[in-house]
């Protein structure tokens, strides 16, 4: 019987085990961020300790950041003083830093990729729950909490149980107009939000293995909204490519090795699964969410489900759910008014999603009523698209061009929604209050399914407003 | 304050506070300008901050606004609490509130080990035992319930059910070693022994 990627990454990063029977786990990357960190450091000075591994840890500023103007001070006195926080610590405890004065700037699971911090093999660790997205590498990556940050600083290592491994397949080929995106949410909805507690999601099958790494990083950042930590696709040539030459990835022969190395890491076929699962991709159609959960999901065909429909246990949840959305019970989602569209954030807001948002709006204009926004997920994705021409397309169409941060995903900037504004938003959660106000609505959804509602000015199915020779 | 209290957590005993629902995610449990902050000071007045002016508005009383609940310890729940975010905020304003355990019938990975790092124990029963157990806090608000952790049980008056929650997580709060800091700083050698035979830290 062979072994799982997650087995041989878990063993090779074993310092001991623990008098708890946990793993005493080395932490071969930490990223850090403004919100989940300051009091970490904190706690850490109290105890009069540096930090362990200074030269495996880097820090960025995402999730207070406005977007629509990052001159210091922040007009947000509290924004300021997280990131001056931010600022001292990096400085105090030796850890690089890449603020808003570097170029390098952006969501810390956008960056880490970009500049190669992430590659496969490695363990990683940030105070964000989205870290699942690095396993998109064949890392295996926790979203950990300020103690466990604080563990880290001081150690590089984690207190924590081996989890069990879930292979997820998804077989044939997604059609035009459906994407990693839709394939995470039809995940979730079928394995639903707490499915995955105690597991780590291994994803392959032909619609993974022709993913881009942008699309990987899609499918992995949404694990956790499955309820499994980590989330992985074992490391191959699209890999391998996506790294080359990038800041912090070995040249030259030293690459080749590496190559040999991480492909090394990868399961074995015929390595030994707790749980398997299979999935149609061919069959996948757009998603959208209709709930307050992101796994009260559907495909905009379908009509929205009805109480009377469910058992006993699972009605009041689904009344709760379409109360606070404001949806009608057997109404088709499509045709839903939005108010707001927001693209971005660190599941949706890469190159490829950009583009694939671009393309839908391109010669068309954003309801009248539709408040529409494009916020790249750091500054290098933001000048490759400006390259492009993207900035201008989305412009002409209606939507304002931000600068790169967290925006409208967490409501910890002045991005928000107000009131009960319906949104349209490729971020990942779709909670109550998620973007900002008390009562704001959020369909979860991909970027082309955002442009499409931006345009519309209602859900729709954007297999309708696909150009002509559009690859997906 | 509690996590730099180290100390063996072995029962938990007191009146306790019902939310009942599933999925109930830590964006409701510290909406997220509250992590607007570089310290958890003062958390424990935003807790479901706005799941509670929701019910004021409505006429309805939300559990952690109710008299009857005041000073409660422990926290009755459903299933997959604290989904979502990673923030620990949100176990931060719990125990500051002057929650030190949960009982209910999961919860988040995440969720749970920030909560077992503060040392508030999170034990699960079976969904119809957890459904019981909040009708009768719901009933009578000064029962007291304990939560014992030896012998994995939880009692509410006459009641008593049985308990579970990981082995490693309960060995911690017993031994009262749940903050993992000394633990994993007691080794640093043998942690650079493992660091250097990694090839992407000693080289390709």
């Amino acid at each position: 019987m062979g072994t799982t990627l997650l087995k041989k990454v878990w063993d090779l990063h074993t310092v001991r085990r623990l008098p708890t029977g946990q793993t005493q786990l080395f932490i071969g990357l930490h990223l850090v961020h403004e919100v989940t960190s300051p009091q970490a450091c904190d706690m850490l000075r109290l105890r009069v300790q540096g930090i362990a591994f200074p030269d495996r840890t880097w820090a960025t500023l995402d999730h207070i950041v406005p977007t629509d103007g990052q001159s210091r001070p922040f007009r947000d006195e509290m924004a300021e003083a997280m990131a001056a926080s931010l600022e001292h610590n990096c400085r105090e405890f030796g850890i690089p830093l890449f603020d808003l004065s570097s170029p390098d700037q952006g969501i810390v699971h956008v960056i880490g990729p970009e500049l190669g911090l992430t590659q496969p093999g490695m363990t990683i660790a940030c105070g964000d729950s989205h870290t699942s997205t690095h396993g998109a590498f064949g890392s295996i990556a926790f979203g950990i909490g300020t103690s466990q940050v604080r563990d880290v600083l001081a150690s590089q290592c984690l207190a924590i149980e081996e989890l069990k491994v879930r292979r997820v397949d998804v077989s044939g080929a997604l059609a035009r107009g459906v994407y990693a995106k839709d394939v995470a949410l039809a995940v979730i909805r079928r394995l639903g939000v707490n499915g995955g507690a105690g597991f780590a999601y291994e994803y392959g099958g032909a619609v993974v293995d022709r993913m881009t790494m942008d699309e990987r990083m899609t499918l992995c950042n949404m694990s956790i909204e499955g309820g499994a930590r980590v989330g992985y696709v074992n490391p191959d040539t699209t890999t391998f490519e996506y790294l080359r030459g990038r800041r912090y990835v070995p040249a030259g022969s030293a690459f080749d090795r590496a190559c040999g190395w991480w492909h090394s890491l990868a399961s074995d076929a015929d390595a030994r699964y707790d749980d398997r699962v299979a999935f149609d991709g061919s069959a996948m159609a757009p998603m959208v969410t209709w709930g307050i959960n992101p796994g009260q999901s559907l495909s905009v065909e379908e009509r929205v489900p009805s109480p009377d429909d469910e058992a006993p246990g699972g009605r009041l949840a689904l009344e709760e759910a379409l109360s606070y959305m404001g949806l009608e019970a057997r109404r088709p989602i499509a045709g839903t008014k939005i108010d707001v569209a927001f693209i971005g954030s660190c599941t949706n807001g890469r190159l490829s999603d950009l583009r694939a948002a671009a393309s839908v709006v391109k010669g068309r204009h954003v309801a009248g009523h539709v408040r529409a926004l494009v916020v790249p997920g750091s500054r290098r994705v933001s000048h490759a698209a400006e390259a492009e021409g993207l900035h201008e397309i989305f412009r002409e169409a209606g939507f304002e061009w931000r600068e790169a941060g967290c925006s409208m995903c967490l409501a910890m900037n002045p991005d928000r929604l107000i009131g009960r504004e319906l949104c349209a938003s490729s971020s990942n959660r779709n909670f109550k209050g998620r973007q900002g106000s008390p009562t704001g609505r959020t369909v979860l959804m991909s970027p082309a399914m955002v442009a499409a509602a931006a345009v519309a000015g209602e859900i729709v199915d954007v297999r309708t407003m696909l150009p002509e020779r559009e690859g997906a | 304050m509690s996590a730099q209290r180290e100390s063996r957590v072995e029962r938990v005993t007191g009146r306790a506070l019902p939310m009942v629902g599933n999925d109930i995610d830590t964006d409701r449990i510290m909406p997220a300008r509250f992590l607007k902050a570089v310290s958890f000071d003062g958390l424990e007045a935003h807790v479901f901050a706005d799941d509670r002016s929701a019910a004021t508005e409505r006429g309805i009383t939300h559990p952690f606004d109710d008299e009857r609940y005041k000073g409660a310890v422990v926290l009755v729940v459903g299933r997959n609490f604290g989904c979502g975010s990673s923030r620990e905020h949100a176990p931060q304003g719990l125990a500051r509130w002057g929650i030190a355990a949960c009982v209910g019938v999961s919860y988040a990975e995440i969720f749970f080990s920030n909560a077992t790092a503060l040392g508030v124990a999170c034990v699960s029963m079976a969904p119809a035992d957890a459904a019981e157990l909040a009708q009768i806090v719901e009933r009578v608000p000064d029962t007291v319930v304990t939560v014992d952790l030896m012998v994995q049980r939880v009692r509410a008056g006459t009641r008593d059910w049985a308990v579970s929650m990981p082995a490693s997580a309960r060995e911690a709060l017993l031994t009262g070693s749940w903050d993992a800091t000394a633990m994993l700083t007691a080794n640093f050698e043998e942690v650079r022994a493992t660091a250097a035979r990694l090839r992407y830290i000693s080289g390709f």
